[in-house]
């Protein structure tokens, strides 16, 4: 029995509905169970959740002089924005969200990679948050884990791969309490990617990596040695659509730099230190050259044993390393060709 | 940017698609598979905008095995291009267009083989050949000049060897390799991955 039928969950939600919008006309929610909102699904599952229908968005608090265009919008039924033939030419798309001004202007500054090789999957990040020009936090927290074996890297706009990461957390704990096995990491990106598909078009900006181990709990059936359903698992996941199974991903302003040092040297027969050491070097190498990745690094090991965390690294001592070691060798060089 | 091609023969389709998923200027995965497998003898290479080929395509493949499900046998490659191209239609002046190019591919018991060309704006056309795609100006001209309805299966490869070394060649971007599958009255076959070397 899953637990929101214990709690009663949507009838209380739905008298809440009733009771407190009754001027609402029919059909405007101010959230909506989300498999009303896919076009090819109208029949009851298990699957629902809370997400905020996107006419919500529109009516942003935040005004700064902006006229709203979208009050015809609102109309709409949301039960199935999908379906309903355009009635209504002068609606506007959700890209009307767009021209609101915000308040500031965001940035997406970031460097995060993740990569699979003998002994598991390595995640590194930076720990700059950055706000255009600014540092808004140097010190925050880009890989969250999901779950023992479920780690997701985060790159986009802060506060919704906080939200989404929480949703996401959220929902794989109610399905594993529903059906008594975790999801795999394909599920759990293939769940992310479809619920920040309703949303493409819209500011919303979140990509992440989902680096995950998955295991079949051992029964009777099974042999003690790694069967092919236990493996790690790489999935990037992007709110414009994408969900991509990989070996090796990175994401964010300072991803190039970082590939081009991981494509030198990350191979599947890595050891954990040789591979904790290309990543770090990576994000090192980001940091020195993207202007909005910098300050710490945060590495992540994930295994069959679940994920390990890494203290926290400034980078600055790294960097002030590295200039007395070139300094270091180019006095070196100096003496070898005086001494010649 | 993404390249498909397909060409028909008296009894078989040959489809190939590049394996490039790339986000802005970054080659994400150099081995991503752009067909969709409908049914046994049905495939569908989609390409197109980052979301909205994988929500398109696996919707229609979805709905093509529940009506397999449903009515105990598959639906054929013209009335699957047809149930897509009325999708693709019925969300274009929706508030959520689906921005995909596509090509139908199948062989049918009865009619035997048949190409279908969709694009975006829910365009349909059953063609002897058909490319989407950048690359698709560089190689419509060498399929105008080579192609006979009558060609042989490895005069098809050969063809479509034609095209990918003229991409090589010319196109602005790498697209180091392609999948190639062929689809005949035995069902879908992968052929071997096309690889071209540095020019």
């Amino acid at each position: 029995m899953a637990l929101q039928d214990i709690c009663n969950f949507q009838s209380v939600f739905e008298d809440r509905l009733t009771t407190e919008y009754p001027a609402v006309p029919h059909g405007k929610k101010i959230a909506s169970s989300y498999v009303s909102g896919l076009p090819f699904s109208n029949n009851k599952s298990l699957f629902h959740f809370y997400i905020p229908v996107a006419e919500y968005l529109d009516e942003s608090p935040i005004q700064f002089g902006q006229i709203s265009t979208v009050q015809n919008c609102s109309a709409v039924s949301s039960e199935d924005p999908f379906l309903t033939s355009s009635s209504l030419p002068t609606c506007l798309p959700f890209a009307s969200s767009q021209s609101v001004p915000l308040p500031f202007p965001m940035a997406h500054g970031t460097t995060t990679l993740a990569f699979m090789f003998q002994g598991g999957v390595m995640a590194a990040a930076d720990t700059r948050s950055s706000c255009s020009g600014l540092v808004a936090c140097p010190a925050s927290q880009k890989i969250l884990p999901i779950h023992s074996h479920l780690v997701g890297l985060t790159s986009g706009t802060s506060a919704d791969c906080a939200l989404w990461k929480r949703i996401l957390a959220r929902e794989l704990r109610l399905y594993q309490l529903r059906h008594g096995r975790r999801l795999s990491t394909s599920g759990a990106a293939k769940l992310l990617s479809h619920m920040l598909h309703p949303f493409k078009g819209t500011e919303l900006c979140v990509a992440a990596t989902l680096c995950g181990w998955d295991g079949g709990e051992t029964g009777p059936g099974s042999r003690g040695e790694t069967t092919k359903n236990q493996m790690t698992e790489l999935f990037y996941v992007c709110s414009d659509g994408t969900r991509l199974r990989g070996m090796l991903f990175s994401v964010g302003s300072g991803s190039p730099y970082a590939y081009s040092i991981l494509d030198q040297g990350v191979h599947w027969g890595l050891s954990v230190d040789e591979a904790k050491s290309i990543a770090r070097e990576a994000v090192y190498r980001a940091t020195y050259r993207d202007a909005y990745s910098g300050n710490c690094v945060d590495m992540y090991h994930i295994t069959s044993k679940g994920w390990t965390r890494r203290n926290r690294e400034d980078l600055k001592e790294e960097y002030y390393r590295e200039k007395e070691r070139r300094k270091h060798e180019k006095t070196e060089r100096r003496d070898v060709t005086f001494s010649d | 940017m993404e390249y498909l091609i397909g060409i028909q023969g008296p009894d078989f389709v040959l489809v190939a698609a590049d394996n490039v998923a790339a986000s802005s200027i970054i080659q994400m995965k150099h081995d991503y598979d752009k067909m969709f497998k409908l049914s046994e003898k049905i495939l569908l290479l989609c390409v197109g905008e980052a979301g909205d080929t994988v929500q398109f395509a696996e919707y229609i493949q979805k709905n093509v095995q529940l009506y397999k499900m449903r009515n105990g046998y598959e639906l054929s490659p013209a009335a699957a291009a047809n149930f897509t191209r009325k999708n693709l239609a019925d969300y274009l002046r929706s508030r959520t267009p689906y921005h995909v190019n596509l090509l139908l591919a199948g062989y049918d018991d009865t009619d035997g083989p048949g190409l279908y060309y969709m694009d975006y704006l829910s365009s349909l056309a059953k063609a002897p050949f058909a490319a989407h795609g950048y690359g698709a100006y560089l190689t419509l001209s060498i399929l105008d000049r080579y192609y006979r309805p009558d060609l042989s299966r490895d005069e098809a490869v050969d063809l479509l060897k034609k095209c990918a070394e003229e991409l090589n060649k010319r196109f602005i971007l790498n697209l180091p390799s392609f999948t190639v599958r062929l689809i005949d009255k035995e069902g879908i076959h992968d052929l071997e991955k096309l690889t071209l070397g540095a020019k």
